[in-house]
């Protein structure tokens, strides 16, 4: 199976998911930012870096990007699309994904491990892990979630809130101001989905944290649901996504 | 000849050009000689800066000259944009360290910024793709409000490159010393890895070829940054200096990344080379020269960012991610094709000539290479002036009238009632020293810094050395910088040495056999005789440390006229190494790794304090001196850490340095949350045994019924290793023994002497906090307010 990575100029975190799809036994295949044609991939990622520079504001260029034509039809038709940190902006400055990623409410570049955990393990990005905290890197200066109070009410309502940041004893870091909350964000959230459950974007790295080697591979967990999810769409017969009737049932 | 920078008989009146772009009036008549003719503006320009000591290295060229500078497996090295050295399989390392000293302290953020991007163009235009960044910085007072502006200003810079440009910073050091107060470090070392075949010379061969500028355009940023803010002295933090500064574009460098290792990759081109300091005329003279043949630059075709750029400062700017390189005419569309498919402006500038010149003319040159009919010449400049054939100054080097000596290694210890460990709570010692500015944890920075992009981090900051798996391979690349200034201060001989020693002994803990030192030389103004004789003495034990370790120096960086109205920088000595560990399964590393572990301590502690962390807090009796270095035993403890390691014998490995001993133990515990009880025996004076940094000395841990083959081991390396105790617990417990075993409980009459005993979680808190506390970086008003600011909703919402 074939997953693919795109190459905005700028993205550098690419090397990462191209190593962890490698580890993880799939083809990874580079998406070049002036196609829109995905190549028949069965999944993409969007990965960290800087795209375009992120001059102006993180993400905000790449929107425009050919590609992303072919990764709104991909997903409109159902595909998966995981934006991982300048992924993650990406996809919510094209609104494909709900809310906004201010900066750091340190207002500095922020590059540590954290403690992340998924609130359902029922989602295609999460269906791998065992539940527990994952510890995976953060490296952003703008991670900080925002959306509105009515948008973050239905996001919790609807689990749309793939993952939060945690402490060490597995607790949620709802507080902005929370040690374990690296950039402030609303509700301690690190992570969302579309309303039709087949876009997720995250701000840590779970494909820098791929091999023993690199010091765990607990990030693998987001990285093989991933994986397991495409092999199934496309077993399927590629399905398009759940309607929003669906999707509220 | 005299330097005559200012000639106090003057007549008034304007000064004349050549000394307003800081050439001297001796260096004036050199140039004259050399072209037969007076220079015209152009042209003394692009003397000015080539014949920089930025450039040029006009008065250490004599002394580098001394140093060892061949090894097993170099491919490149001194001369060469970075050393090069083979790793096996097919690959190869490329690294350099260099300074970017005064345009930091004019403008801090962009200073570093361009310092890192500077570094990293050094690699990749020797085919190699970057892979870690380490960067060594040096202040004055950390509660100076001057300080923090500069601390916190440099180091977003060094960040906001490498964050952006996607190379991790994986090391690196952070230093306070009041020397620094006018004149901060900022030493950036970059490491790349490539494929032997991928090898290529910053030359511009074959006449005929195409000349070719490519990457950002050219502008009036960064003019005289090389002759007029690196190579003077610094007078405070003149605004008038700001245009010389060069301005940072991450983003550019990026694409510039990856454009130049696609064509060489593809063997589009003959040569590459960036432009750095000097900017054109650094890098169109010193390809010619390297290859022996001569440039025409079509003046005209060079892409400009703003018009009205006079010829000089076209060819003197320093505008930053720019390469210059030579191609095959017929191979000039594909690499235009890279460019493109990278979104990089692209120029055709120039022709590879005969005639070993550097020929500029404006009115464009014919399909056959020579200038058109009308075209003007407007400079002709042999390129070996301007590069090989530079001037080269012998300075005069004076020792001050009074400096201390070390004493030499081996004498015996004795009690030295002139140091102040009588009546001191080692308990309180160790925590003062972890928690102050210079030894508490670095997390303050180095969580500002991607440390993990690409992939290859396994050692994150924080910790020791930085350690990089090689993808596809058993192996890994182990690197460190070190810089000893306090005793350099005293003595820049040991100080070089002990530089060195300590560099290279943080990779050999690791298993890791040093390939090679890079090194950064920051000493002051050359043409006072003191200051060159710090230079002198510094490079003499740099290379005794390197012929010693048998290490060769692949590279480096000489950074002058460190000085500023309030005095001149402790003379730095910065050395970067990169070593290769063949099988990264051996890895060992400081912190303790398991309960009833043996602690060993090998080597010997010798007297002197002068210089220590110690003597820093506590002052030291005027006769003391540092203490002295024996490189033989160096070698020989580097050696048996390695074999030890090879043999699988050693848990865990820590240098003893800053701190001494006892702050050795006190990290190993604490990175590992494991505590030790151990037993010190004090022969002479309690502060020496646990707090002075006598060299050569290493602290580690083994399986007990591995102590036996690490005794012997050491003992075949004339090495003294002693027991001191086991790993456990939650606390540090160092008991002192022996005759010298006196302290406050002893001044209180209770006839025992003190044991040092402290719980893991205090030393923590202590090292854990002591920087940002020492930086007042805790949020504080101002701050709180521009984070709401920032955190409101505003449009991105």
């Amino acid at each position: 199976m074939r997953i693919g990575v795109v190459t905005f100029p700028g993205s550098n975190s690419d090397i990462d998911a191209l190593n962890a799809l490698a580890v993880a036994g799939v083809e990874p295949v580079t998406l070049w930012h002036e196609s829109p044609d995905l190549s028949g991939v069965s999944a993409v990622i969007l990965p960290g870096g800087f795209a375009y520079g992120d001059y102006i504001r993180a993400g905000v260029i790449a929107r425009f990007s050919p590609v992303m034509r072919g990764v709104k039809d991909f997903a409109a038709a159902g595909g998966l699309v995981l934006g991982i940190c300048n992924g993650f902006q990406v996809l919510a400055e094209s609104g494909l994904v709900p809310g906004a990623l201010l900066r750091n409410r340190s207002l500095r570049f922020a590059s540590k491990i954290v403690a992340i955990k998924p609130e359902r393990l029922d989602s295609p990005f999460t269906r791998a892990a065992n539940g527990a905290p994952i510890h995976i890197p953060i490296a952003h200066g703008e991670g900080c979630y925002y959306a509105d109070e009515a948008t973050l009410d239905g996001l919790e309502a609807s689990g749309r809130v793939l993952f939060r940041y945690v402490r060490e004893d597995g607790c949620p870091a709802l507080d902005p101001d929370d040690p374990a909350n690296p950039n402030g964000s609303l509700r301690g959230i690190a992570g969302v989905c579309n309303e039709a459950g087949n876009v997720a974007g995250l701000m840590p790295h779970p494909e820098r944290m791929s091999e023993e080697i690199l010091g765990s591979d607990e990030g693998m967990q987001l990285i093989r649901s991933l994986v397991e999810s495409a092999k199934e769409w496309e077993a399927a017969g590629r399905p398009a996504p759940r309607t929003k009737a669906e999707a509220r049932a | 000849m005299t330097d005559v920078t200012t000639t106090p008989s003057a007549p008034a009146g304007p000064e004349p050009l050549h000394r307003r772009l800081g050439v001297t009036d001796g260096e004036l008549d050199v140039i004259r000689e050399k072209l037969g003719r007076d220079p015209n503006h152009t042209e003394l320009a692009m003397f000015s800066v080539m014949w920089s000591e930025h450039c040029s290295y006009k008065s250490s060229k004599p002394l580098l000259k001394t140093l060892p500078t061949r090894g097993s497996g170099m491919m490149a090295g001194i001369g060469d944009n970075a050393g090069v050295v083979r790793i096996g399989d097919g690959l190869a390392v490329a690294f350099k360290i260099e300074s970017h000293n005064h345009p930091s302290a004019v403008e801090p953020y962009q200073g570093a910024a361009t310092g890192v991007g500077g570094i990293l163009r050094d690699i990749f235009t020797m085919g190699a793709r970057p892979i870690a960044v380490l960067d060594a910085l040096r202040f004055g007072d950390p509660t100076d409000p001057r300080t923090r502006h500069l601390v916190d200003g440099i180091v977003r810079g060094v960040g906001g490159y490498g964050n952006c440009v996607g190379v991790p910073t994986v090391g690196g050091e952070l230093v306070f010393d009041p020397s620094y107060q006018g004149n901060p470090l900022v030493n950036v070392m970059a490491i790349g890895l490539l494929e032997e075949r991928m090898l290529i010379l910053a030359e511009a061969p074959g006449p005929g070829n195409y000349v070719v500028l490519f990457g950002s355009t050219t502008g009036r940023d960064g003019i005289g940054g090389a002759s007029v803010l690196a190579s003077a002295t610094f007078q405070d933090d003149d605004p008038n200096k700001r245009p010389t500064v060069q301005v940072g574009d991450p983003f550019a460098e990026k694409l510039l990344i990856e454009a130049s290792l696609e064509l060489i990759d593809r063997r589009l081109v003959e040569g590459i080379q960036d432009l750095g300091a000097g900017g054109i005329s650094c890098a169109a003279s010193e390809s010619a020269d390297k290859a022996g043949t001569g440039i025409l630059l079509d003046l005209d075709a060079i892409p400009r960012r703003e018009p009205g750029m006079a010829p000089w400062e076209v060819m003197i700017s320093e505008s930053q991610e720019r390469m210059l390189a030579t191609c095959r005419p017929e191979n000039y569309p594909a690499v235009r094709e890279v460019c493109d498919r990278w979104g990089i402006p692209i120029a055709l500038v120039g022709r590879v000539t005969t005639d070993g010149d550097i020929a500029i003319v404006e009115g464009g040159i014919d399909p056959d290479g020579e200038p058109n009919p009308s075209a003007k010449e407007i400079a002709r400049v042999p390129a070996r002036a301007l590069t090989s054939d530079a001037i080269v100054h012998y300075r005069a080097a004076t020792p001050p009238a009074r400096r201390r000596q070390a004493p030499a290694p081996g004498i015996p210890l004795t009690a030295h009632d002139g140091l102040p460990e009588r009546g001191m709570d080692p308990a309180a010692v160790l925590a003062a020293l972890l928690g102050s500015p210079n030894l508490s944890s670095r997390r303050w920075v180095y969580e500002q810094y991607d440390a993990c992009v690409q992939s290859n981090t396994v050692e994150w900051p924080g910790h020791g050395a930085a350690v990089l798996r090689v993808k596809g391979t058993r192996k890994a690349l182990v690197a460190t910088t070190d810089g000893n200034q306090t005793v350099s201060a005293l003595d820049p001989h040991l100080g070089a040495q002990l530089s060195v020693a300590e560099a290279t002994r943080n990779v050999s803990i690791t298993g890791a056999r040093p390939l090679g030192i890079t090194n950064c030389l920051n000493y002051g103004n050359p043409e006072r005789p003191e200051a060159f004789w710090q230079l002198q003495e510094a490079v003499r034990g740099m290379g005794e440390a390197c012929r010693a370790l048998g290490i060769p120096v692949t590279g480096g960086n000489v950074s002058l006229y460190n000085e500023y109205p309030g005095g001149a920088i402790a003379p730095t000595p910065e050395i970067g190494v990169v070593g290769l560990l063949d099988d990264i399964s051996l890895l060992v590393r400081p912190p303790f790794t398991t309960v009833g572990d043996n602690v060993v301590l090998v080597g010997q502690s010798t007297p002197g304090m002068a210089g220590s962390a110690y003597a820093a807090l506590a002052g030291i009796s005027s006769e003391d001196a540092p203490p002295g270095i024996e490189l033989d035993r160096e070698a020989a403890l580097q050696s048996f850490i390695r074999e030890a390691i090879g043999r699988g014998l050693v848990a865990s490995a820590q240098d003893v340095s800053g701190g001494g001993l006892a702050v050795a133990v006190a990290e190993c515990c604490m990175w590992s949350g494991l505590g030790a009880k151990l037993r010190l025996g004090v022969l002479g004076s309690p502060a020496i045994e646990l707090f002075g940094e006598s060299p050569s000395r290493l602290v580690l841990s083994c399986r007990p019924r591995h102590a036996p083959a690490i005794d012997l081991l050491a003992r075949q390396f004339g090495l003294h290793a002693e027991t001191l105790g086991t790993v456990g617990g939650e606390r540090l417990r160092i008991e002192l023994t022996g005759q010298g075993a006196t302290g406050a409980a002893e001044e209180r009459g209770s006839g025992v002497a003190d044991a040092l005993d402290v719980s893991l979680a205090d030393l923590r808190h202590t090292w854990d906090h002591g920087l940002a506390r020492a930086l007042g970086a805790e949020p504080g008003p101002a701050y709180a307010a521009e984070a709401a600011e920032a955190a409101s909703p505003g449009e991105t919402a």
